[in-house]
């Protein structure tokens, strides 16, 4: 190694940091929210929790999408079903007097594995725009199996009774429990697919989104790996509509509808695809755009597009590239 | 018994013909060139050989097992390797990650989820080994899309030995490298010579002419002769079709 020049060693160097840049952001932001509900409540604004745990849902799922779209180069135009699968594992569970939250993730997870692998699979015989359009069409097909589904309201929906039980304690029964339990998931969840993305399967992902066919004349046969993170990214997914149903105690097909689906790609895109804590960030930016927007204009969509658009013009890579540009944080593969 | 039997293969474009009747018999250790003008079919062939391409008709067979309809994964995994002559890697990559994943393909399951990959003694060992035997250990840390043309054709080299092959496609590895890198990279292949099969397709004459144990010519997707290095040097059909161009160098 005598012949290793200064450059070499410093990039030898920065591709194995003590705590990745990633996970340093994503530790600031989950601070950032640990410490949310209290000042909210100082401030006499108890309203905001609620609103924080459906954010923390979002970038649940955002999260989930990112695994896919940012490592895997697959845009799902179609997570929102997962969403909805979440919802209606909850709406259903409960017509039946099952309330535990693990027994509904449990079942919601299992629903759409079945879902994301059937649809998956037909999907990925397709790539670029034909994936993003077979997406949206097994997506719509899903809401419009809800919306005919009389027996939970169809176009309507149906609400709660009441929240989720965990192990059978009330944890989620105050806006506070439900919100520090989403927190707990979120965490957990962004370790997951930190682990996932580092692993020999992240590996091979990754190499599928970088050259397929470098990877085929390597060995690898790149339908099983994609589908199999589509798989997981779809069961995650799920997970953020269980949240959903008990945040806002009401289900219906709203949470399947195809704006959802873009909003979700919109988050990923917004914080920097291929980073997770991007995404986590970009749910953060769209939903508190859309409540201030919102709130100041009925034509906020039109300057949420603007938004975007300045976005994409001045920061391809989301705010995580914007960070990056003003100095924060490290390069990173 | 033969290392690779290529019988009657074919493909055309159209009206094109560029794979026409291709019979070849590689033997185990052997360094068989195919040379040929532009155009000729070469890249046409490995791409054939390998499985990124069906062929409309023929054999192709590794080690007496019939591999005509196996993808281009189950090839490699039964030891058929390929390089490319437009360098693909993966540009996010490192010089060292590219191949540990090629290590990775043969080694142990791809469905492993929570151990951290780049850690992996076994893998980098395997792909440093890989990596110094293409005469780029010393840039295994740099990102591919950072490297050098000729570096990127060692690395080339490098993630096709990592698949461990038995019989090794080259797909004019040396394309666009010259003067001195060109001989150590000449080296590199010799060093190789008897461990593993190689089809060698190249345009350096003095490179086919170093490392080859038999030729093959291929003209507008037909093989014209097939023989040692000097019996193609002095064929007279050779000289007429290819060779003549560049007669004053081989001279
Ligand atoms: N996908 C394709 N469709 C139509 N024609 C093609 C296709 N691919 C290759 N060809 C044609 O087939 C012929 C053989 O191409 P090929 O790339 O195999 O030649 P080659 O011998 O590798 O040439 P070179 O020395 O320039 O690398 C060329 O005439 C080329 O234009
Ligand atoms: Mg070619």
């Amino acid at each position: 190694m005598t012949d290793m020049t200064d450059a070499t060693r410093v990039t030898a160097a920065a591709t194995r940091p003590a705590l990745s840049g990633r996970v340093k952001a994503a530790l600031t932001l989950f601070v950032l929210f640990a410490l949310m509900p209290p000042l909210a409540s100082a401030l006499n604004d108890p309203f905001y929790v609620l609103i924080g745990t459906r954010i923390l849902a979002y970038a649940i799922a955002a999260l989930a999408l990112d695994l896919i779209l940012g490592f895997g180069a697959m845009v799902s135009f179609g997570h929102a079903a997962y969403l909805g699968l979440g919802t209606y594992a909850v709406a259903i569970l409960s017509g039946f007097g099952i309330n535990d939250l693990l027994v509904q993730i449990l079942a919601a997870t299992a629903m759409s594995a079945v879902f994301a692998a059937v649809t998956g699979a037909i999907s990925l015989r397709t790539r670029g725009v034909y994936f993003i359009m077979i997406t949206l069409a097994f997506g719509q097909m899903a809401f419009f199996f809800f919306i005919s589904l009389s027996a939970y309201g169809g176009d309507d929906g149906v609400a709660l009774a009441s929240r989720s039980t965990l192990l059978g304690m009330e944890v989620l029964k105050t806006d506070f429990g439900l919100y520090y339990t989403t927190l707990v998931m979120l965490i957990g969840l962004f370790f997951l697919c930190h682990r996932i993305t580092k692993s020999r399967f992240g590996r091979v992902l990754t190499g599928i989104r970088e050259n397929p066919t470098r990877m085929e004349a390597i060995g690898f046969a790149p339908f099983r790996y994609q589908l199999t993170a589509f798989v997981i990214s779809g069961c995650i997914t799920a997970m953020a509509g269980v949240v959903l149903a008990n945040q806002a105690q009401f289900v219906s097909p709203a949470f399947m509808s195809w704006h959802k689906s873009g909003e979700l790609i919109v988050m990923v895109v917004l914080g920097g695809p291929g980073t997770l804590a991007g995404p986590i960030a970009g749910a953060v930016a769209a939903l508190l755009l859309e409540e201030w927007l919102g709130a100041l204009s009925e034509h906020w969509k039109l300057f949420f597009g603007l938004f975007l658009v300045l976005m994409v013009l001045f920061s391809p890579n989301g705010i995580t590239g914007l960070l990056k540009k003003l100095g924060f944080g490290e390069k990173q593969k | 018994m033969t290392a690779l039997t290529v019988t009657d293969l074919c493909k055309h474009y159209g009206a094109l013909k560029v794979t026409d009747h291709v019979s070849l018999d590689i033997a185990p250790g052997e360094i068989h060139a195919i040379i040929g003008p532009n155009g000729a079919g070469k890249t046409t062939l490995i791409a054939q050989l390998s499985g990124q391409l069906g062929s409309d008709s023929g054999r192709v067979a590794l080690d007496g097992k019939d591999i005509t309809h196996l993808s281009m994964p189950e090839r490699v995994r039964l030891g058929l390797a390929r390089s490319f002559q437009i360098t693909s890697v993966l540009p996010g990559f490192t010089a060292l990650e590219n191949v540990a994943l090629a290590v990775q393909a043969r080694q142990g399951s791809s469905f492993r989820f929570f151990g951290t990959v780049a850690a992996e003694r076994a893998l980098n060992a395997a792909a440093m080994e890989a990596l110094h035997e293409a005469g780029l250990d010393h840039r295994a840390q740099i990102p591919a899309r950072s490297l050098s043309h000729g570096e990127h054709r060692r690395l080339e080299l490098a993630i096709a030995l990592a698949t461990k092959p038995r019989v090794l496609l080259l797909d004019e590895p040396l394309a666009g490298v010259g003067g001195e890198d060109a001989e150590t990279f000449v080296e590199n292949l010799r060093r190789l010579k008897g461990r593993l099969t190689m089809v060698l397709i190249e345009h350096d004459m003095d490179a086919v002419f170093a490392l080859a144990d038999r030729v093959s010519v291929l003209v507008y997707g037909r093989i014209i002769a097939t023989g040692a290095p000097d019996a193609i040097r002095s064929d007279p059909e050779v000289r007429a079709a290819y060779l003549g161009e560049e007669e004053q160098e081989i001279a």
